[in-house]
């Protein structure tokens, strides 16, 4: 017979793995973490600096690097507001009120992110380049769109579309809408309520929304490939640039203008951690749609 | 028409509608649609000699069999790394939490450079194998690597909130009632969160077919052997060949619809389960 002792141990083991076993467990994540994550983040850093701090300036302050970054920057800066005031707008449409169609529309916002990096540059190639519909006309008036920055700024638009949407649809469907109509019902225009009621109701999702966007935004390189034509110094963002110095075999520099993109990918982590904490402690939902 | 829209005191419907459906068409649809119109200056007949064509098809094997045994690899870890994180407390614990989302913030040319560097014959991890006559880089399991890196945050993200929510009630009732350890898990833990664990394959995999940046510096991009599809599409795009790259970017996306809609049955069936 089991003594009362006995039972609980062995009901100990039942719900919880032996020591041993929990021991394997973690070592086995943990190494798979660090050979696929953990060593290559640090290897960034480690082939940018390694051979010392002067080469690693150096080859930020090219002046290709500079205009990369200028690039950069510019298409992330069009981009997120774009899809930022589309989100909102979207996920009111869609959270605030009943309509026929509507799971459609949330399937087709989701599109592209079941489209490939090249496809989605392909497609507008196909629509703006020399032989596509717009190409003959494009090419009358003058304009080039495609192998030029107004291509690069669309396609980062394209990939980057369902970030901010996806975040807030189930957000702002999950708060319903009895506090923009109670708002409505005592007198509130629609803009006072939109800014006042569901604003403050959302900024949290928004920014969760806002980070992941920007982060693709920057780092995106399949689909922004296709459309650069990859002129140095005039249609190469970040990524491409670091592509041309790897394919050059200048390592250093490649790894040293990577590092500016890791240190982007820790800050968009961090940034990340930050606002999860902020919104499980004032208790608020924000629904985990990852990013694809 | 009348019922289109349920009645609500709520005003911008229209606005934010309008806007919605405009914005949607100029940026997603009409784009993806030139797709559709590209492939059909093919005809039938050029369509099925591309798809049908010795370096597309052997270039669709490749990024379907590496992305699946890529997500088969996320699939065993990921859960291994969900059960840590949900169920173990160990120093470092929210730091590694937060890096798992690594991949998707990481952009994948810069994953592409490093991996490639790192799985190299002469590398930090690839001279160990290469002792052992085994090449990563620069053959089809580089492509492996690169999309285990992409993938592995999906299982991890998919499974973690499951396994959480799973009840520790259920458990110690099935050991009160004599099962071990193993047979909790296998039998009470396991079915609950083996929906969550396929939803999280199917988009590790999803991703990885259409994955291009992270691949391309690591594959060796040899024709035949340990060249992706996406790439093809670049190299017909190159040698202007538009209408032969829109028809395997078609072909790429009339599968991966059907992995989509695959996910949603899988979805589903595991709603239909947790309601039975």
């Amino acid at each position: 017979m089991s003594s009362p002792h006995q039972l609980i141990n062995n009901r100990k083991i039942a719900t919880h793995e032996s020591k041993a076993v929990t021991l394997v467990l973690i070592t086995v994540a943990l190494s798979y973490l660090l050979l696929f994550l953990g060593i290559p983040l640090f290897a960034v850093f480690y082939e940018a600096l390694g051979k010392g701090w002067a080469l690693y300036w150096a080859a930020l302050q090219d002046p290709d690097a500079w205009s990369a970054i200028e690039l950069t920057l510019i298409a992330a800066a069009i981009a997120v507001p774009a899809n930022l005031v589309f989100g909102v707008a979207a996920a009111w449409a869609i959270a605030k009120f009943e309509f026929r169609g509507k799971s459609v529309l949330i399937t087709l916002i989701d599109l592209p992110f079941a489209v490939s990096p090249v496809v989605s540059g392909l497609i507008y190639v196909l629509l703006f380049g020399a032989q596509g519909w717009f190409g003959p006309w494009l090419q009358e008036h003058d304009i080039q769109l495609i192998f030029a920055v107004p291509g690069i700024v669309l396609v980062t638009v394209f990939v980057t579309f369902p970030f901010i949407a996806r975040e807030l649809i189930p957000l702002m469907q999950a708060q319903g809408k009895d506090e923009e109509e109670a708002a409505v019902s005592l007198g509130a225009s629609g803009w006072q309520t939109f800014w006042r009621v569901t604003v403050p109701n959302i900024k949290w999702g928004l920014l969760y929304g806002v980070i992941l966007c920007n982060a693709r935004a920057m780092g995106e390189f399949g689909a922004v490939s296709v459309v650069s034509g990859h002129i140095r110094g005039m249609t190469n963002t970040i990524p491409l640039h670091v592509e041309i110095l790897y394919n050059e075999y200048n390592f250093v520099a490649a790894f040293s203008v990577a590092s500016l993109l890791a240190l982007l990918a820790l800050v968009t982590l961090f940034a990340k951690s930050i606002v999860e904490f902020k919104v499980k402690s004032n208790g608020d939902r924000l629904p985990h749609g990852e990013t694809e | 028409m009348a019922q289109f829209k349920a009645h609500s005191v709520l005003p911008g419907f229209n606005l934010a509608l309008g806007f919605t459906l405009l914005y949607l068409s100029l940026i997603v649809l009409i784009p993806l649609s030139s797709l559709i119109f590209k492939t059909a200056t093919l005809g039938w007949g050029g369509f099925w000699e591309v798809a049908t064509n010795e370096r597309v098809l052997a270039s669709l094997r490749v990024t379907f069999v590496a992305s699946f045994a890529a997500a088969v690899l996320n699939a065993i870890f990921g859960l291994v790394i969900a059960w840590v994180l949900v169920r173990y407390t160990f120093p470092g614990k929210r730091l590694v939490d937060a890096l798992v989302d690594l991949p998707f913030a990481l952009p994948t040319a810069v994953a592409g450079i490093t991996l490639a560097m790192l799985y190299a014959p002469n590398g930090w991890i690839g001279h160990y194998f290469a002792e052992h006559d085994i090449k990563i880089a620069y053959t089809p399991l580089g492509i492996v690597v690169a999309l285990t890196f992409i993938g592995l945050p999906f299982v991890v993200r998919t499974v973690q909130p499951v396994l959480a929510d799973v009840e520790a009630e259920i458990e110690e009732a099935a050991a009160s009632l004599g099962a071990s350890r193993w047979d909790v898990f296998r039998r009470v833990i396991f079915p609950s969160i083996y929906p969550a664990l396929l939803t999280g394959f199917a988009l590790a995999f999803a991703r990885s077919i259409g994955e291009y940046g992270s691949v391309i510096f690591i594959a060796g991009n040899m024709p035949f052997i340990s060249e992706i599809a996406p790439l093809l599409i670049v190299a017909k795009l190159e040698q202007y060949d538009y209408a032969g790259a829109t028809a395997i970017a078609l072909l790429m996306l009339i599968i991966s619809f059907f992995l989509l809609l695959a996910i949603n049955g899988l979805q589903w069936w595991s709603n239909r389960r947790e309601i039975r």
